[in-house]
């Protein structure tokens, strides 16, 4: 009566075993924000800086202070890593965090972990340019066939906005290389059968024992429903997004990590 | 100003029960004399304990409230909390006045038929005050006319029940290397005991009693052995210095054996048991301490050398069960571990122990109850997560049922990482981190707590299931599945109703016999704590605290 489809392999996050290296560690970095590969080679020493002068505020997952969620890439204003030194280099003393001064190469590692997520299981992250990364979200990309982003685009797939606070570039990256492997669950298209036989197609916005509450494809609309009042509910298996890399090319795709980490949403 | 008020009230007391002369109102507002709290179960309409009564069964009388008219339940009253967070305390109800904190640090003495207060008292915490998981206070205790409050500070402050003022202030830990009190006290006789938290900070626990009129300490039990006295040994070298095991949770009282039992925390640093080799006494252990003096009588450890996390910070819950043919007083305990175990609480022997959600971190235990432990290679999942099977949430036991009841987390895992922590001082001590399982690298998923009300990790990063078990054979007799996880705690009462909640906000009534669902309602907040009840004026009050809210629900007249 109530199925799920879901993935019978479920796959671990993991979080701090991995180190990054920045291909353009030097002290002209913070100058050169715009086209950085964070490498996965040497990532114990981004987590290590981490784990000693981070962790004691920020928790072991990076989501204990307010506001703030580094396993998502969730910053309260940084935008681009120039931001995030920044950030870090001036500390906010209104809330409590001081001023943290790190040689440029430490400085890199942290920034590489944070970008990467606590992710050390994905492959290395590149971002591109980000101007031209619209370009190809845009234009032959075709994102906007199923997503919106700022105000344009279809709305069968979730909104793009603000996909930089929410996901880390690394989870950009993969969700453009492996669509399936980068669903996060509340967005499994779903097919519900009512008692009276209707067929709803959308999306779950969110969900509890009694009621499931959608986005429906058809009319796009928001429906609340009772689960008692439904037949069958069928989350699909897999992203219905096709890899980006049949359409855009390696350089391409760092382009629109690019573009899409910044988006913060207003 | 005041004045007016109290008669009112104990006028009204005096009707509830159909005494009307005014000697029996004064009567009524007498003092909670231990002899009371020792037979709470015999004023249903009160609730005296943090648990209801010393036997932790949350298990009330009042059957008023029935299946057959749970239905017709409806809001009275609600109490908003002004400080924002997780609010997880456990109201106490005494002659139709209710006593709540609410965060930091707040007392607040309410009517509790209107919800209206006669008072609040504030306490503002040390800035130096360290928690490692939220703002948290669970409660009072009261014995005479005076209410007993731990401090997030780790102060122990009386404060008389009838104003809300302070009649003394006492030092329970030092707050600058992380000591703290999140727990509701304890009562036993003329003492009050607490304990300390700070597991994650490098302390050394502590249960600590306190002569309830003066606040002179009478004894201390240290929950990690020092030099020289038993068990001292499963801690390799400094490492007890610093080990945790802390006492958050409130212990349970047996007054016929004079036993008070505690269940204590993880041993420090969290993650990384390499950093303190051996079993690590007391830390995830039951300790059945005398309650006159403090001594061990006997433990049982659930996890040795935990990794996990796994806190044994559960609710103690003593029943008289018969067991294979013997009368025997036992012990329920739905561990964080992923184990339900039934315990002899005079000898704390080992009579069962099965697991009740998913357990890969121990393949079995042996027949004394000691786990035998399978760790995950580095980078695998480990079954339960770090928030555990279970957690601190109270449980209930129905004499009439004869089922334990409690909230688990179910199909929930993490990956834990071992880092080397350096102790210094009420910093953070966790020898590393966990990451929760999920389907998709870095998608939300289940913490300490909902953070909001969208609930986008689902349930496929473990899902909530109210458990009802059979403690003879471990095994559940009903479960009731939700989607999201849940902090909810317990309520039965004697008419085989069940009351919990959970994250999503739905306040939930069962059927305590077959877990058939009777009534629910949405209260828009999660319920991290256990719903309790009372009566005034002869009518029957459910009290479940819900996000920033709590309510209060009687029957439709």
């Amino acid at each position: 009566m109530y199925s799920f489809g879901y993935k019978e392999r479920m796959r671990p996050s993991l979080a701090g075993a991995a180190a990054f290296v920045l291909l353009t560690a030097s002290p002209a970095f913070s100058q050169n924000i715009q086209d950085h590969t964070y490498t996965s080679e040497n990532i114990v020493a981004g987590a290590t800086i981490y784990a000693a002068r981070c962790a004691g505020c920020h928790g072991p997952n990076g989501d204990t202070v307010a506001g703030v969620d580094f396993r998502r890439g969730l910053f309260r204003r940084a935008v681009t890593d120039d931001d995030l030194v920044k950030a870090i280099t001036a500390g906010t003393p209104a809330s409590g965090m001081p001023s943290f001064v790190f040689p440029p190469d430490q400085m890199n590692r942290l920034i590489a972990f944070l970008r990467a997520g606590f992710d050390s299981s994905g492959p290395p992250v590149r971002l591109g340019d980000r101007a031209r990364g619209r370009m190809h979200v845009e234009g032959k990309g075709r994102c906007l066939t199923c997503h919106r982003l700022n105000g344009r685009g279809a709305r069968t797939a979730p909104d793009l906005s603000d996909v930089g606070a929410l996901r880390a570039p690394s989870a950009i990256q993969r969700s453009l290389l492996d669509p399936t492997a980068g669903m996060f669950p509340i967005n499994r298209p779903i097919r519900i059968v009512t008692r009276d036989g209707r067929i709803l197609r959308g999306r779950r916005l969110n969900e509890d024992t009694f009621t499931v509450q959608i986005v429906e494809d058809e009319s796009g609309r928001l429906m609340s429903l009772e689960k008692s009042d439904l037949r069958e509910i069928e989350l699909a298996k897999t992203s219905p997004m096709p890899a980006a890399t049949t359409v855009l090319t390696a350089d391409e795709i760092a382009d629109v990590v690019a573009y899409l980490a910044s988006q913060k949403g207003l | 100003m005041k004045l007016p008020g109290i008669v009112r009230f104990a006028r009204l007391s005096a009707i509830a029960i159909g005494v009307v002369s005014a000697a029996a109102a004064v009567h009524l507002r007498a003092q909670v004399s231990y002899d009371r709290i020792l037979r709470a179960s015999a004023e249903p309409q009160n609730w005296l304990t943090y648990n209801g009564t010393y036997n932790s069964q949350r298990y009330s009388t009042l059957a008023q409230v029935t299946p057959a008219n749970v239905s017709r339940l409806e809001l009275k009253w609600v109490v908003q909390n002004q400080v924002f967070g997780a609010w997880q305390s456990n109201p106490l109800v005494v002659d139709g006045i209710m006593y709540v904190t609410q965060r930091p640090n707040d007392v607040m003495a309410v009517d509790a038929r209107s919800g209206r207060l006669f008072w609040l008292y504030r306490h503002t915490p040390s800035p130096d005050a360290k928690v490692c998981c939220g703002a948290n206070n669970r409660g009072v205790a009261i014995l005479g006319d005076t209410l007993y409050l731990g401090t997030l500070d780790a102060r122990l402050i009386a404060i008389d029940a009838r104003n809300g003022k302070a009649l003394w202030n006492v030092e329970v830990g030092d707050v600058k290397s992380g000591y703290s009190i999140t727990l509701a006290p304890l009562v036993v006789k003329d003492k009050v005991i607490v304990g300390v938290g700070g597991g994650e900070f490098g302390i050394r626990g502590y249960v600590v009693a306190y002569d309830a009129a003066t606040g002179k300490e009478a004894w201390r039990f240290y929950t990690i052995p020092g030099p020289g006295e038993p068990g001292h040994d499963t801690w390799a070298g400094d490492s007890w210095k610093t080990g945790g095991a802390s006492i958050w949770v409130t212990g349970s009282y047996d007054p016929v054996l004079n036993l008070t039992y505690w269940g204590v925390g993880n041993p420090g640093p969290d993650w990384n048991p390499d950093q303190r080799k051996g079993d690590n006494l007391y830390s995830d252990s039951v300790v059945a301490l005398d309650a006159d003096t403090g001594h061990l009588r006997w433990h049982f450890q659930f996890t040795p050398n935990d990794g996990y996390d796994y806190d044994s910070t559960q609710v103690p819950i003593l029943a008289d069960l018969d067991w294979r043919g013997t009368p025997t007083k036992a012990m329920l305990w739905a561990n964080r571990n992923g184990y339900f175990y039934v315990l002899n609480r005079e000898t704390g022997r080992f009579l069962l122990g099965v697991p009740f959600v998913k357990v890969n971190w121990a393949s079995g235990l042996d027949e004394k109850g000691r786990p035998i432990q399978t760790p995950q290679p580095e980078g695998a999942p480990t079954w339960p997560g770090n928030q555990g099977g279970t957690n601190w949430y109270p449980p209930a036991y129905s004499p009439r049922t004869g089922l334990f009841y409690f909230s688990a987390w179910d199909n929930y895992a993490t990956i834990y990482r071992k880092e080397t922590a350096v102790y210094e001082a009420g910093k953070p001590f966790y020898g590393g981190g966990f990451t929760v399982l999920a389907p998709t690298p870095a998608a939300p998923t289940a913490g300490i707590g909902r953070k909001g009300p969208i609930n986008n990790w689902t349930n496929e990063v473990g899902k909530g299931v109210v458990m009802a078990i059979d403690p003879q054979t471990g095994q559940a007799k009903w479960r009731f599945d939700q989607f999201d996880v849940t902090d909810g705690g317990m309520l039965t009462t004697a008419s085989d109703i069940l009351f919990t909640g959970g994250r999503e906000g739905y306040f939930l009534a069962f059927d305590a016999r077959t877990g058939k669902l009777l009534w629910r309602i949405n209260l828009g907040g999660q319920i991290v704590m256990a719903p309790i009840t009372f009566q005034v004026d002869g009518r029957q009050y459910v009290s479940v605290i819900a996000g920033h809210t709590l309510m209060t629900f009687g029957l439709r007249d």
